[in-house]
This record gives structure tokens, C-alpha cells and sequence, in this order.
């Protein structure tokens, strides 16, 4: 007699149904979209969104839907001229407003879009686009933090009318890295020293030491210290290229942090690196200054007269030019936070900066209250251009007032920006950060496909896919016959396990990741193979078909669950230790291993059962 | 197990041959591993391969490989990495080298990788393959209670994977991330014959006890051979519609899975229980307690 458990059968076909509805939407296509944002990144509203479609309907674009997804309106086309035509026509309409971005937009039914059900994402060799490997340099970040401590060193010595030697900021690559050292004459207090030093050394390890020359003291910053440091410096990178990329209008951009000081950038759709290049290359900082209140920026702006110890600023965020006074009293990389938030006036941005630049400013506002205060963002890049058929390529610098507010008491490291919009909050927050971005970054690996290109990798793996799959098909059911016909419906049942999973997961598919599922249904019959072998070997030695079923799918699971954990251990080590598409193939893999175990062990046994079980007298096997 | 002469010297021979070939001609890294930039261009018209590299040593690029690649518009174009130089320039005169042959041009794809990523990507290669062979010793021990097996299967793990490298150095096909890839899952596929074979090998000491451990050997191999050749039979079919439909850039991963299947099946057939064998297996290393279980039943 051949049983299963009923609740087997049931979980076995529940988890197939779930299966089926998460595969779903991989099989409706796409369809070229444009994804349209606004550019102060708030979310597009529902009339907008009407208006929108109405302009286009008024200059007679066709389009096939639009909506709104995630705050940006979608709109897709049946084909490539209709979506550049929408393309140029609300880029010229729209030019102040909204960002927009050439995409893919999958056709799933509506239905399935609201149950948030989609297709997996396509990596950057299937859909074309650019990917950039961006090296930090960490160690840059904290040296910084290390000038930053020496500075504060000296300062507080000549407060206490200590004579020093020398203060320098010990960094990387020497014998003792990672710290501020201060040599102190001969004749110098050593305990006054290093009770004027606890305050601004606060928190660093420090040790003292008499030398020929006179006595030494070195500060150096903690592990925890030093890694902090580095992650804030990663953190900061990331913040900045993401603010950027929205810049660049890109769908579905990645930047997320590889490794202890990577960060790769993953732009899909998008062919003009150069231009990119540019925008993500920037080196910004900040500066606060006060505004020059004694004299007209208007006045100066229009007879070009700028009084002396003032700096005229045309480009500002708010319109209007202004003269700010040329001291600066906070920079970027004194910066140490900035967030949007609320306040009782509304939305403001939350201003932390460091014990310096807190002093500086204390001392700026007590004498300032009630003035105008000016925040300046200014940013280097390499410009390229043709010149006589010679690319030239020059440092730019541009300077823009994004920020002017009053002065309204005193305050030092810790204040809020106030008077602003919810959307102008958070993004005055991203480019107060982006300013106080000081560590290099360069590039170290650059990868471009072309949209074509991925075009072709698409169908050249979908068709090795199909031509593959209807193979073993045939070859399973001539060689096992109805045995080889149910192993055939476990593997698609597999496949659309597969499928399911990683659409649930939103892990980007690429190409060796179709190669991981084309290998997957190869292996996975190999489980199927396993218990046919076996009982056709039962039924050989004259057990009875129903005996010989159950005997087969039980003495080939060891071998199925040894053979299967060692091809696991591989794709493990190759998900932990695999970047890009490796790790993409490794994901399929393995996830592949644990579904044809599932469909393979518990799926065709219910189906055998199904077909052979219960009471039924059975003369023979068709195996 | 009479004939295993015979098929330790085939191995032999070919593992020889392998890895001579890999010491004396090397393998021809690609720039995963190197460094440097990749290129495929699409010309409009056919172009001659000649000028274009004409064209590229002009321009200040050293030893450019240029090769036509699927038609005569399609180019592939490979330059040794530069030190001093980042993607966005070489980038920039790639381009403007190679518009000047043909204004219509269009990069289909372009990789550029600093030297020192393609350093770190060759040591954490080299690190996968080590943790995948150690994890799967320690499972083969651990599951099979004798070293005697898991040298079998250390052997053919060593195999496999030498006999893929010796194939890549022998037709200098290009070795990239991919390929490691492959050798990886390889070295998974390959033991899973082994293990299937070593679990029978388990299964017929259990039963047979008296059987002399080589006779035991052939039974087990023989009763499993069909399996063995069906699973990759089939698995054959998957990755030889890779090899042909999946485009150039899944090339060097299917040759190196096909290599690998078929050097997997032998050395499971051949190889790794042989080698258990002349090392002394016999049924008191699979099951320890079998002997004196025996003595102790009245």
C-alpha cells in the first residue's frame, strides 16, 4: 500500500499556488516606460499625474498607462518613438518641475501591481547600463579626524601658556599610527599638559613619555574610534553619489557599500558615462558665512561693484543675488550631521557640527543676533570639452548660496534651519551632507553594456533556457515513459518554485544567473533519476510496484540529501565570497538545490502517490 | 576494479599533461584577473582588424588585441591595464580612436578594471576554491567515517578541476570570473557522483559483510552506473544548449561545465573508489562496530 499524509498534499499544493501567483508577473514582458520625478524629490500628486497625462494626450503622444509608483509617475508605451517623443515633450514642458528617466516598466496586470507582486529585476548585462567601482579613500578620513585633535591640542595649550615643541597627526603607515603626537620642551609642566589636554583629547588613549629632548605625549585613537571614523566616511560617500544619482533622473539606480572602503553604483539604461562621470565626481564642501547686511546685493550685482571684504553670489537657490562677507566660520568637514525634520514652525533641518566650529559659531551668533547667516555649497568637477577636435578636460568650480537664514539667537554646534518647505528640508539635509563630504573617492572599475547587447543576452539565455528544458523533456519521458512524464511536471514545478523565490527576494537577475537556472534543472533531475534507478532495481527483484515506489524514494534519500549538501557547500562559498554576477549565479544555485530538493523528494512522491496509491491493485509500472 | 591500472595512467597522463601545459603556457587571464580594459565595439561597415589596431597603437595604447568577434562590424578589443589612469580617460581616447576609423561606431560593451581589483579578485578566487574543497572534506569524512573515501574523493575533487584548468591553458580560452564559477560547481557536481557511489559502496558493506571489499567495489559502481551516466546525459543536454545559444559571454562557463561533467563522471567511475581501495578499504572502516558486533551476538 503506497500512503502520504493528507496535510503533505495540502502544504505541497498551497506552496505550489503561491509559487505560481509570485512567478506570475515574470511572464508578461515589458514594455518601454518613462519615469517621470519631481525634482525636488516629493511625491508626484494623483492631479498631477492627470495633468500630466492630459498634456500628452494634447500633443499626441500614445501611451498605454501611466500611474503613480512610489512617488513617481510611470508611463508606459507600446514602443521606442512613442517613449522618446513623451521623453522630449515633458522634458521641454516640464524642464523646472520634473526629472525624467528613459525605463522598463513590466506589463503585470493591475491587480497583481497592487498586491505588490513583480517581476525580477534584470541586472546590468540583461537590461544595459553602467556599473562603477569607487575606491574611499578611508584612511584620507581619518587623518582629518586627527588634524581636527591637533588643532584642538595646540589650541588648549596656548590657553594654558604651555610651551610646546611640536604637535603633529601621526596617520597610516607609521610605527605608531592613528595618533596626535605633542612634544613638550624640557622644562615644561608634564602634568599641567596633560590636564589641559583631557578635554579636547577626550576619549583617546594617551600615554606619556620623557625623551632627551624633552617629554612627549601621544594620544591615539581607539580600534572603535578608527572604525567609526571609516564607516562614517563610507556612509557619507554613499549619502552623496545616492543624492547625485537622483540627480541624474536614473530608474532604479543601486549604491550600496562593497567590501570595508567600496562603493558600487549601478546605473541601468544609462550609456553616457562621461557625463556621469562628471556629476558623481564632484568633490563639495560647505561653508557658513554671514551675509554682508551693510550693503546692496542688488546694487552690486547690477553695476558689478562689490564692496571690499564681501563676495558676490548671482547663483542662489532662493532667486535673488547676495554679498556675504569673505570670513568663513564652519565648513563642510566640520560638519558633523545633518537631518530634515520637525519643528514647531514646521519642517527644519537639524545642524550639528563639531566642538571647533561650535566655538566659532557661539562666538559668531552672540554678536550676530538678528542678522542673515548664508550656507554655501561649493563643488569641484572636470569638465570635458571638444576643443579643435582635442578633448580637453578642466577643474571647475561652482559656488552656490543654497541657503540664507536670520540669525534668530545664540547658538554653537547644535541648531535647525527653519522656515522651509517638507520636500526643500530634506533635500537642503542631503546637500548640507553632500557638502560635507571631504574624502576622496576614485574609480577603479568601470563596466558599460549596451542596451542592444542586453537585448541579445536576454533572448540568446532564454532561448538556450527553453531549447534545454524541452531536451531533458523528451529525453526523461522516452527513457522513463509516465515516470519520466511526472519527473517533467516536478521540474517546471521547480522552475516556477525558483522563479517565485527570487522575485520575492528582488534579487537582480543576470546572465549567469539564467545559466544558474538552466544548470538547475539539469541537476535537478539527477534527485528524480535517483528514485526511478532505485525502483526499477525493487521492482527487478519482484517486489510488488506500490512496495517498490516507497522503497525507492527511501533508500535514495541519502544519497540525494549527501550529494546534494556537497554541491551546496559550493554554492554557499560562492554566495559568501562572490561579487556581481558570480554571486548572482551562486544565489540561483543554491536556491535551486533547496527547491528540486522540495519539488523532487515531496512533490513527486504526492504525485506518484496521487497516481499509484490507496487500495488500487497495480499490475505494472510504466518506468 | 581488475582494469584500474589502466585508468590510473589515462589520469595520470592527463593530469600531466594539464598541468605542464599550466605551468609552461599559463592560462590566458582575462582582465577579471589582470586588470585593464575590455571592449566590443559595433561598426556600421566591416572594418579591417589591421587598421584599427593601427589606429589604437596611434593613440598611445600598448599591445592592443584586437579580434573580430561573431561578423566582421563586431570587435572585440582587449589593452593591457595603465597605471596611472582612470576608466573615464582610457575611455575617452578608446572612443576617440577608434571614431576616427569609423564615425558611426558604438561601444556595446566596455569594461574597465583597475589592477588592483583584478589582484583582489584573483585572491578571492583562489579563497572560494579553498573553502569549497575544505567544507567538502570535512562533510566526506565526517559522513563516510574513513579518510580512506574521503581521499577518494579528494582526489577526484583534485581531478576535475585540473583537468578544466589544463583544457583552458591548452586553447588559451579566455579565464574569467565566470569560469571560476564553473570550476566551483564543478567541483560540487563532481562529488555528488562519488558520493551517490561511496553511499552504495556504504550500503552494500551493511549487507555483504563477507564480499571482498573489491568485489564489493564493482557491485556498487555497476548498480549505479546507469544513474550515473543518465544524470549526465541529462545535465549534458542543459549545458550543451548553453554552450550554443548562450552567446559568447556564457562560452568559457559552459566549456569549463561540460570539461567538467565528463572528467566528473570518469573519475567517479574510475577513480576515486579504486584509489579507497588500494588504500585498504574494506567494511570495518564504514562501519567500526561491525566486527565486534558480530563476535558479541551468541
Amino acid at each position: 500500500m503506497l500512503e502520504y499524509a493528507r496535510w503533505k498534499h495540502v502544504l505541497i499544493a498551497v506552496v505550489l499556488l503561491l509559487a505560481l501567483l509570485f512567478a506570475l508577473p515574470n511572464f508578461f514582458g515589458e514594455d518601454p516606460a518613462l519615469q517621470v520625478a519631481r525634482k525636488d524629490h516629493n511625491p508626484v500628486a494623483a492631479d498631477a499625474e492627470q495633468a500630466l497625462e492630459a498634456f500628452l494626450r494634447q500633443r499626441n503622444v500614445h501611451f498605454v498607462k501611466s500611474y503613480i509608483d512610489s512617488g513617481r509617475v510611470m508611463v508606459r508605451f507600446a514602443n521606442v518613438p512613442d517613449q522618446l517623443a513623451a521623453r522630449d515633450a515633458v522634458e521641454e514642458q516640464y524642464k523646472g518641475t520634473y526629472i525624467t528617466a528613459l525605463s522598463f516598466a513590466p506589463r503585470t496586470p493591475e491587480v497583481l501591481r497592487m498586491l505588490g507582486l513583480r517581476p525580477m529585476p534584470l541586472g546590468l548585462d540583461l537590461r544595459g547600463g553602467l556599473y562603477l567601482l569607487y575606491q574611499v579613500d578611508v584612511n584620507a578620513a581619518v587623518n582629518q579626524a586627527l588634524e581636527g585633535y591637533a588643532q584642538d591640542a595646540r589650541r588648549a595649550l596656548a590657553a594654558a601658556n604651555i610651551p610646546v615643541k611640536d604637535v603633529t597627526a601621526v596617520g597610516a603607515g607609521s610605527d605608531k599610527p592613528y595618533s596626535v603626537r605633542i612634544v613638550l620642551p624640557p622644562d615644561a609642566d608634564l602634568k599641567a599638559g596633560r590636564d589641559a589636554l583631557a578635554a579636547p583629547l577626550q576619549g583617546l588613549s594617551i600615554s606619556a613619555e620623557s625623551l632627551a629632548s624633552g617629554s612627549a605625549i601621544t594620544a591615539t585613537l581607539t580600534t572603535a574610534q578608527i572604525r567609526e571614523r571609516q564607516d562614517y566616511a563610507i556612509q557619507q560617500n554613499i549619502q552623496t553619489l545616492r543624492n547625485r544619482v537622483n540627480e541624474l533622473g536614473v530608474s532604479e539606480p543601486i549604491v550600496q557599500r562593497q567590501g570595508i572602503d567600496r562603493i558600487n553604483v549601478q546605473l541601468p539604461g544609462v550609456q553616457n558615462s562621461a557625463e556621469v562621470k562628471d556629476i558623481l565626481g564632484r568633490v563639495a564642501t560647505l561653508e557658513f558665512r554671514l551675509e554682508d547686511m551693510q550693503n546692496n546685493a542688488i546694487e552690486a550685482a547690477q553695476t558689478g561693484h562689490v564692496p571690499l571684504g564681501s563676495k558676490l553670489y548671482n547663483h542662489t537657490r532662493f532667486g535673488r543675488p547676495v554679498l556675504l562677507k569673505r570670513e568663513v566660520i564652519a565648513t563642510g568637514d566640520q560638519l558633523t550631521n545633518a537631518t530634515s525634520g520637525q519643528s514647531q514652525e514646521g519642517p527644519a533641518v537639524n545642524v550639528k557640527l563639531d566642538a571647533r566650529a561650535g566655538e566659532n559659531m557661539l562666538r559668531t551668533t552672540r554678536q550676530n543676533v538678528n542678522k542673515r547667516m548664508a550656507v554655501v555649497l561649493i563643488e569641484k568637477r572636470r569638465e570635458s570639452s571638444e576643443v579643435g577636435g582635442q578633448k580637453v578636460s578642466r577643474e571647475v568650480t561652482d559656488e552656490q548660496v543654497i541657503n540664507d537664514a536670520t540669525i534668530r539667537g545664540v547658538f554653537s554646534n547644535n541648531f535647525q534651519i527653519t522656515g522651509l518647505g517638507a520636500g526643500e528640508a530634506r533635500e537642503l539635509a542631503l546637500l548640507l551632507r553632500s557638502g560635507s563630504l571631504a574624502t576622496v573617492i576614485y574609480e577603479i572599475e568601470e563596466r558599460a553594456v549596451g542596451p542592444s547587447l542586453g537585448r541579445d543576452n536576454i533572448d540568446k539565455g532564454v532561448t538556450a533556457l527553453i531549447v534545454g528544458m524541452a531536451g531533458v523533456f523528451v529525453f526523461m519521458a522516452i527513457y522513463y515513459k509516465t515516470f519520466g512524464l511526472v519527473a517533467d511536471l516536478v521540474l517546471l514545478a521547480n522552475v516556477v518554485l525558483l522563479t517565485a523565490l527570487l522575485s520575492m527576494m528582488r534579487a537582480s537577475l543576470s546572465l549567469p544567473g539564467i545559466a544558474g537556472i538552466i544548470l538547475t534543472v539539469g541537476m535537478a533531475v539527477d534527485a528524480n533519476v535517483l528514485i526511478y534507478e532505485r525502483i526499477r532495481e525493487e521492482l527487478r527483484k519482484g517486489v510488488s510496484p506500490q512496495a517498490a515506489i516507497r522503497a525507492g524514494f527511501e533508500t535514495a534519500f541519502s544519497a540525494i540529501s549527501d550529494s546534494n549538501i556537497t554541491a551546496l557547500i559550493a554554492g554557499v562559498v560562492l554566495w559568501v565570497l562572490g561579487t556581481g554576477p558570480i554571486r548572482g549565479f551562486a544565489v540561483v544555485l543554491t536556491l535551486g538545490i533547496a527547491t528540486s530538493m522540495f519539488t523532487s523528494l515531496m512533490g513527486s512522491r504526492a504525485l506518484l502517490t496521487l497516481m499509484y496509491g490507496g487500495r488500487r491493485k497495480i499490475a505494472r509500472l510504466s518506468i | 576494479m581488475a582494469t584500474r591500472k589502466v585508468w590510473y595512467t589515462l589520469s595520470a597522463v592527463l593530469m600531466i599533461v594539464s598541468l605542464a601545459s599550466f605551468f609552461t603556457r599559463g592560462l590566458n587571464l582575462a582582465i577579471d584577473f589582470t586588470g585593464g580594459v575590455s571592449a566590443e565595439v559595433r561598426f556600421p561597415r566591416a572594418v579591417n582588424v589591421d587598421d584599427v589596431r593601427a589606429r589604437l597603437t596611434a593613440t598611445g595604447f600598448h599591445e592592443p588585441q584586437v579580434q573580430n568577434f561573431g561578423s566582421s562590424r563586431d570587435i572585440a578589443i582587449r589593452l593591457p591595464p595603465e597605471a596611472k589612469q582612470t576608466a573615464a580617460e582610457v575611455r575617452a581616447r578608446l572612443e576617440a580612436a577608434l571614431k576616427s576609423a569609423d564615425p558611426g561606431v558604438q561601444v556595446a560593451q566596455l569594461d574597465v578594471v583597475g589592477p588592483q581589483v583584478g589582484n583582489e579578485l584573483r585572491v578571492s578566487a583562489i579563497w572560494a576554491l579553498f573553502f569549497t574543497l575544505l567544507g567538502i572534506f570535512l562533510y566526506i569524512a565526517f559522513r563516510f567515517h574513513t579518510w580512506r573515501l574521503s581521499l577518494g574523493a579528494i582526489f577526484a575533487v583534485l581531478h576535475d578541476p585540473i583537468l578544466v584548468v589544463g583544457f583552458f591553458s591548452l586553447t588559451q580560452m579566455s579565464f574569467d570570473l565566470a569560469v571560476v564559477a564553473a570550476i566551483l560547481a564543478v567541483i560540487g557536481y563532481s562529488l555528488n557522483d562519488t558520493v551517490v557511489v561511496f553511499d552504495r559502496i556504504r550500503e552494500r558493506f551493511e549487507t555483504n559483510r563477507r564480499s571482498p571489499p573489491d568485489v564489493v567495489l564493482d557491485q556498487s559502481i555497476n548498480q549505479t552506473l546507469s544513474r550515473t551516466i543518465m544524470t549526465k546525459v541529462v545535465t549534458s543536454i542543459v549545458v550543451v544548449a548553453l554552450l550554443f545559444l548562450g552567446g559568447p559571454v556564457l562560452k568559457g562557463f559552459s566549456a569549463a561545465l561540460l570539461i567538467g561533467i565528463i572528467a566528473g563522471t570518469y573519475s567517479s567511475i574510475y577513480i576515486s573508489s579504486a584509489i579507497a581501495l588500494d588504500f585498504g578499504l574494506t567494511a570495518e572502516h564504514v562501519f567500526p562496530t561491525v566486527k565486534k558486533a558480530a563476535f558479541e551476538q551468541p
